[in-house]
């Protein structure tokens, strides 16, 4: 494996008394793409926003491209090359797709930015059409895609995403995991918390499975078929 | 037979105070936009910028605004890193408060500056001739009422701008929607609050100079019933949007204008009985505010 992107060493994080994540460590490489899978309350989601420092760490350290991220604000992590596709899109309904994607610009490090909005358009024309309308008259399925578009062109070298898929249509679902192929055939570097376990499992490099707010294994796209090694790694 | 008295003067002078109410609003709704704080303290700045224009009334009326934009926009910029910023996490509840403690503190130390031959109050007449009434179309309104609504105009047509065309506007529009993702995308709250903060300050020090040409005499109150007043419109137009806001503190402006203009002099002091009467028949009727849009259903 190559040197790690994002490590997570140890993490705990709490809810005031209650542990959300109880010793969490694992690590994503440059160009990985890790999923993170587990029943609903297992710390999915609040390792990702450990991670963007909008939950403060209890214990732990978390790492990226070698340095702690550690007091940094939000703000500061996604200037830094973390973009974040949070849980049900949390698009600007009320703004219009590009100055949604513009709003993605904010974290964005390095110029080109006509190109990087070309080249999310090029991966969701429908955006491109829509450019002028306004968010919330979009489909659940466009939003999401805008949503990752949006996290695109912050040109972020990890992409965090929180279940993407949730809330859409199968034939959707399918077109989401079509978009994070193709971002995968960009060489970004991908942590994905998803609900579908065995199409997560299949589509990342490897995936760690939690529950009851710790690492209980980790899985290869070899395991997606093993039924029984599925239900294992799910049940107690 | 009030609605008879309502005559031409009477609508523009009542759009004359719905501007000043507005630029407040904005003020106000800039600041709730982006910290979700509603800041009671907001007339002690439009005080300050008063006692500034008073205190420098001597000197030419460009250095004596200057003076007075200079002391709200420093006392605003205080005000935001001393108290705004470390209690921005706080909740509204506490961050209320602590405006209400600003506010009589500055009330406190402006009768602290204030007490000289044992009576209250600097005339502040730098700009007396705005008093003067003007001809227009056969109606007499006062300069001061023109300038007012040109000001009012010309300061929200630019922030419209500023929001809608400028990347700081963008980052400023996102915070007051959703300032938990809009931070998430990079957008830096301490800068984007700043912004908020200074443009609230600029405006305020606008209303101090519009609202001192008015009334001249400054007292450690002044302001104080204007800024309640707006609240109520910002409240009653809907506070979660600015241009709600706004037009909710235009709408009290001019509906108080209105009424004072029809109402015969001795029962003026029916005023406020009859402007807070609609406001809660207002509430009652649409307490999302009267301006605020149906919720939009999320899409799947």
């Amino acid at each position: 494996m190559s040197e790690a992107l994002l490590e997570l060493d140890h993490v705990e994080v709490r809810y005031g008394p209650v542990p959300a994540v109880r010793d969490l460590s694992l690590s994503v490489a440059a160009g990985e793409i890790v999923g993170l899978i587990g029943p609903n309350g297992a710390g999915k989601s609040t390792t990702l926003h450990a991670v963007m420092s909008v939950v403060p760490l209890h214990g732990g350290t978390i790492r990226f491209a070698g340095e702690s991220l550690a007091d940094r604000t939000t703000e500061a992590v996604a200037c830094g090359g973390i973009a974040l596709v949070p849980e049900g899109r949390r698009i600007f309904g009320d703004f219009t797709v590009e100055e949604n994607l513009r709003l993605g610009l904010a974290a964005r490090q390095v110029g080109g930015v006509d190109k990087a909005l070309a080249e999310v358009y090029e991966l969701f024309p429908i955006l491109a059409d829509f450019r002028r309308r306004h968010a919330g008259a979009l489909s659940g399925g466009q939003q999401q895609q805008l949503a990752i578009g949006r996290a695109l062109v912050a040109a972020p070298r990890l992409l965090l995403l929180d279940e993407p898929s949730l809330g859409l249509a199968p034939n959707i679902v399918d077109a989401v995991f079509e978009a994070l192929a193709a971002i995968r055939m960009r060489g970004l570097t991908v942590l994905l918390v998803e609900q579908r376990a065995r199409r997560t499992v299949a589509f990342a490099d490897r995936t760690y499975v939690l529950s009851n707010a710790e690492l209980r294994t980790t899985l290869t796209p070899a395991d997606a078929d093993d039924t029984e090694k599925m239900l294992s790694a799910y049940l107690p | 037979m009030i609605l008879a008295a309502i005559n031409a003067q009477t609508v523009v002078d009542a759009i004359g105070l719905g501007a000043v109410y507005a630029l407040m609003a904005v003020g106000i709704g800039l600041v709730f936009g982006v910290l979700r704080l509603v800041n009671f303290a907001y007339g002690q700045l439009v005080m300050a910028g008063a006692y500034t224009l008073a205190f420098t009334a001597a000197w030419p009326a460009a250095a004596s605004v200057a003076a007075c934009f200079a002391v709200v926009l420093l006392l605003s910029l205080a005000l935001e890193r001393a108290v705004f910023r470390p209690l921005r996490t706080e909740s509204p509840a506490v961050m209320l408060v602590t405006t209400f403690a600003i506010a009589f503190l500055l009330q406190s130390v402006a009768l602290v500056l204030d007490v000289r031959d044992g009576t209250i109050g600097e005339p502040a007449g730098s700009f007396g001739g705005l008093n003067r009434a003007v001809s227009v179309f056969g109606v007499d309104v006062r300069k001061v009422t023109l300038v007012t609504i040109a000001v009012a105009v010309v300061a929200l047509g630019l922030l419209a701008l500023l929001l809608a065309r400028t990347t700081v506007g963008l980052h400023m529009r996102a915070a007051a929607a959703d300032f938990h993702t809009a931070r998430l995308l990079g957008v830096k709250a301490d800068r984007v609050i700043g912004t908020a903060v200074l443009i609230s300050g600029l405006l305020a020090a606008t209303v101090a100079v519009i609202l001192t040409v008015q009334t001249p005499l400054v007292a450690p109150d002044f302001a104080l019933k204007e800024t309640i007043v707006v609240l109520v419109g910002v409240v009653v137009g809907g506070i979660d949007r600015l241009w709600t806001a706004t037009l909710g503190g235009f709408s009290i402006g001019f509906v108080s204008g209105l009424i004072n203009g029809a109402l015969p002099t001795d029962k003026t002091v029916f005023l406020p009985s009859a402007v807070f009467a609609l406001v809660i028949l207002v509430l009652l009727l649409r307490p999302g505010g009267l301006f605020a849009p149906a919720r939009a259903v999320e899409r799947v």
